[in-house]
């Protein structure tokens, strides 16, 4: 680009703190889409398990959304809720129920015959059964679903950076970047984003270790 | 002389020579009264089941045995209300299973089934507390049980509580089955073809142990299966049912073998009922001749079933056999004639030297 | 005037359908780059994860594929690879190769770790009664595992499809052009016309190919696999 040296250390150690920040926001964006999206998707999938029929339709829906390129969908809000926090979650929530609801629903379906059918003649009621044998069984598949859903919206929230200086967390960083020529800034933002969702997924592999003890001793019977 | 490998005649014989206790503490009677299952709008002699009628007293196992269709895991599933049915009563110790709330009912029935449906997600310790779990027993008290089912059913606590089921072989996995239905004492126990999808030698060993287990429990079981040999091993009281969930015979397996009530029966037990019977005694009830030389003759210890006998004796082809007291001391001899004879004796009665 | 009429109003004008920022110029250049970023991509990636499927060898490869696109966020991409594509070529190196390579780059995963899946998942009964009935290793490639994976394989072009188109749209923001450059020049001359027109474009297209992968996922399957022909 110009004729200076590709990474500027000084400006990097000399922005540690905003850039810090940026992590912070970043997280922050993706946390709350990924949570709210997942209540939602939770509530769809339960829908979807109660009524086969709504599934198709839910899934096509969600399927649908998701094919829209997040670009298009962040210009396309700013007209009807501003430059708000809540044009950048809209997507980002919506782009996560194509992630959570298959897994969910097929989490619950993964649940074997067998075992429900125990569970209800060694009389365990119906609340029971869903919480303390349902529910656990359906965790693998829907951490599975987390995974995908987090990993996907830290990618996202990059996005959001053309809302203004004041959104897309590291995305700043890779537009503020392209449009100074700046190229240590391309990098600090591209990398650590990278980094960041990576860093997520490992986090979620771990989150599913931990949840699914027998799991582990299944794998090791194989 | 030779010796007949026996290792397991021991539990058999001493199971079939037992008698169980009707009526023992521990166990509850049970009876259909009229049940019938119909589904859909469909009236008179479509159903599922159909009008069956039968007692069970504490302590015994009975054995619902038919062809597929037949409807006698959906009879077994109307004890505990899985299935409710459509016309009938069923009593436990008396008291109709529809009146009682149908969790607490389920609570008291131990239930096993032939899939296990052992919960992936629990340790095998876990697993098998689940109903004192529910009903609130103390960890400690849950902790000692779970020891002492485990070892109840040939599986060593210290080695398997913490496994979990995915670790377990197929024939493990369903004792623990056993053990967690067994685990808040109930009183009757309810079992859908429990050794159906294991390999039969596996089959056979878990049988066999639950007959000693059994024995020394002494509760009142329900038992389905869709193989007359496991009917007649296990049962005290057989209940044939055809087609419609009708019930064909009802009665020990001896009375069944010796005279089935129609020839649906008479076919489901197959033409060799005959041979079959004799698997129910053993050497001996029979009256025993002088021996002579006893060179070159096979030797019965006393638990030898009249089925053994018969087929070592033909393929033997010596004149007889040579059948041991207790102490192992020879008692007298059997030939194919002495055994051929006790068949076509009554049921029950056969003299004794 | 409030967005709609706007937007109805731009897409009507007969100005925006001419010339190089014309909507069928810029619709083509957004079809073509995605089709060609595909074509690309496709070409390397379903061969590999057809041969790692039926081998099982470097299955190792397709995980963390799978594992590295997940954590790759298109923004990042292609801006990560601006200042070094123009230092190739200062010129397209700015507006069109970062676009390009992020695309290829992206569509390569999905396509790989669907191929690898299709005919990893065939039944291995199925495959071991073919090589006892004497099928060579391609006449089963061919024959029976590929037929197989048809589905899941259109599945994987479908959501590469997606990805690339949805790419192409971010381009926009770094220098490329296609449908996306209609968002930003809206934005920067406040013309919500031009800017929701724009969305409404992209939106059109992704949803047309969604459309059309999903038809030819179904055209594609045997009838004796589809639950159509179950009883």
């Amino acid at each position: 680009m110009n004729g200076e040296p590709l990474v500027r250390w000084d400006w990097l150690f000399a922005h540690l703190g905003p850039i810090g920040d940026r992590v912070g926001q970043h997280l922050y964006l993706a946390t709350i889409a990924v949570g709210i999206g997942f209540g939602i998707s939770f509530v769809l999938a339960a829908l979807s398990i109660r009524r086969r029929r709504l599934f198709p339709l839910i899934t096509i829906v969600a399927t649908g959304l998701y094919a829209i390129p997040s670009f298009a969908m962040f210009a396309a809000l700013v007209a009807v809720t501003g430059i708000t926090t809540l044009t950048a979650e809209i997507p980002l929530v919506l782009y996560t129920l194509v992630l959570f609801i298959p897994n969910i629903v097929a989490g619950f379906d993964a649940v074997p015959a067998d075992v429900l059918e125990a569970a209800d003649g060694l009389g365990y009621t119906a609340g029971e059964r869903w919480w303390r044998v349902e529910l656990p069984l359906a965790v693998p598949l829907v951490v599975a679903g987390l995974r995908l859903a987090t990993v996907s919206t830290i990618g996202l929230v990059t996005v959001s950076a053309i809302l203004g200086d004041s959104f897309g967390g590291l995305g700043y960083y890779i537009l503020d970047g392209y449009q100074r020529h700046f190229t240590t800034e391309i990098l600090v933002g591209g990398l650590l984003s990278i980094g960041l969702a990576a860093l997520a997924d490992f986090g979620c592999v771990l989150l599913q270790r931990f949840l699914t003890p027998w799991a582990a001793a299944r794998a090791a019977v194989r | 002389m030779q010796q007949v490998q026996d290792p397991l005649g021991e539990s058999r014989a001493a199971v079939r020579g037992s008698s169980r206790v009707p009526g023992s503490s521990g166990a509850a009677s049970l009876e259909f009264r009229g049940v019938s299952k119909r589904y859909g709008s469909a009236t008179g002699s479509g159903g599922a089941v159909n009008d069956l009628s039968f007692v069970v007293p504490a302590g015994a196992i009975c054995v619902l045995v038919g062809p597929s269709g037949c409807g006698k895991t959906t009879s077994l599933k109307m004890v505990n209300r899985l299935i409710e049915p459509s016309s009938g009563q069923i009593l436990i110790d008396g008291v109709d299973v529809g009146t009682e709330d149908v969790t607490a009912l389920r609570r008291r029935i131990g239930y096993v089934i032939q899939q296990v449906g052992l919960f992936p997600h629990l340790t095998v310790g876990r697993n098998v507390a689940v109903v004192p779990a529910l009903v609130g027993w103390s960890g400690e008290r849950q902790r000692a049980r779970t020891r002492e089912l485990l070892s109840m059913v040939g599986l060593d606590p210290d080695r398997y509580a913490d496994r979990y089921p995915a670790q377990l072989s197929g024939g493990e996995r369903q004792r623990v089955g056993v053990a967690r239905a067994l685990a808040a004492d109930p009183l009757l126990m309810l079992m859908d073809e429990p050794f159906a999808a294991v390999d039969p030698i596996v089959r056979e060993r878990l049988q066999d142990e639950f007959l000693r287990l059994q024995r020394e429990l002494a509760k009142t079981i329900l038992f389905v299966t869709h193989d007359v040999d496991e009917a007649i091993k296990m049962g005290d009281l057989i209940a044939v049912l055809a087609e419609g969930g009708r019930l064909a015979q009802f009665g020990p397996p001896d009375e069944i073998l010796a005279h089935p009530a129609s020839d649906f029966v008479a076919r489901f037990v197959g033409q060799d009922r005959g041979l079959k019977r004799l698997s129910l005694r053993t050497v001996a009830d029979l009256r025993v001749e002088p021996i002579g030389e006893r060179e070159g003759l096979p030797a019965f210890p006393p638990a030898t079933t009249l089925r053994d006998a018969l087929s070592i004796l033909l393929a033997a082809d010596t004149r007889g056999g040579v059948v041991l007291g207790n102490e192992g001391k020879p008692r007298g001899l059997v030939t194919v004639d002495a055994i051929a004879s006790a068949l076509a004796d009554d049921a029950g009665g056969a003299a004794r030297t | 005037m409030d967005i709609f009429s706007a937007t109805g109003q731009w897409l009507a004008d007969p100005l925006n359908w001419q010339g190089p920022n014309g909507i069928p110029a810029r619709l083509f250049e957004h079809v073509e780059l995605s089709g060609v970023s595909l074509l690309l991509s496709a070409c390397v990636a379903l061969p590999l994860g057809l041969w790692i499927g039926h081998t099982g060898r470097f299955s190792w490869l397709v995980v963390s594929s799978a594992n590295a696109w997940r954590a790759l966020p298109s923004f990042a991409v292609i801006g990560l690879l601006v200042p070094f594509t123009t230092m190739i070529d200062p010129n397209l190196g700015f507006t069109l190769y970062p676009t390009m390579i992020a695309m290829i780059v992206l569509a390569g995963p999905p396509i790989l770790v669907n191929a690898y899946q299709g005919v990893a998942g065939v039944d291995r009964d199925l495959v071991e009664a073919a090589r006892a009935m004497g099928m060579r290793d391609r006449q089963i490639l061919l024959g029976l595992e590929i037929p197989i994976a048809l589905p899941v394989l259109a599945t994987g072009l479908r959501s590469a499809a997606v990805q690339v188109i949805a790419t192409a749209t971010l381009g926009a923001t770094f220098g490329f052009g296609g449908l996306g450059r209609y968002i930003v020049l809206g934005d920067a001359n406040r013309d919500d016309g031009e800017l929701f027109g724009g969305v409404v474009l992209v939106a059109a297209l992704s949803l047309t190919a969604l459309a059309v992968f999903t038809l030819l996922e179904r055209r594609l399957v045997s009838p004796g696999l589809s639950s159509r022909t179950e009883g």
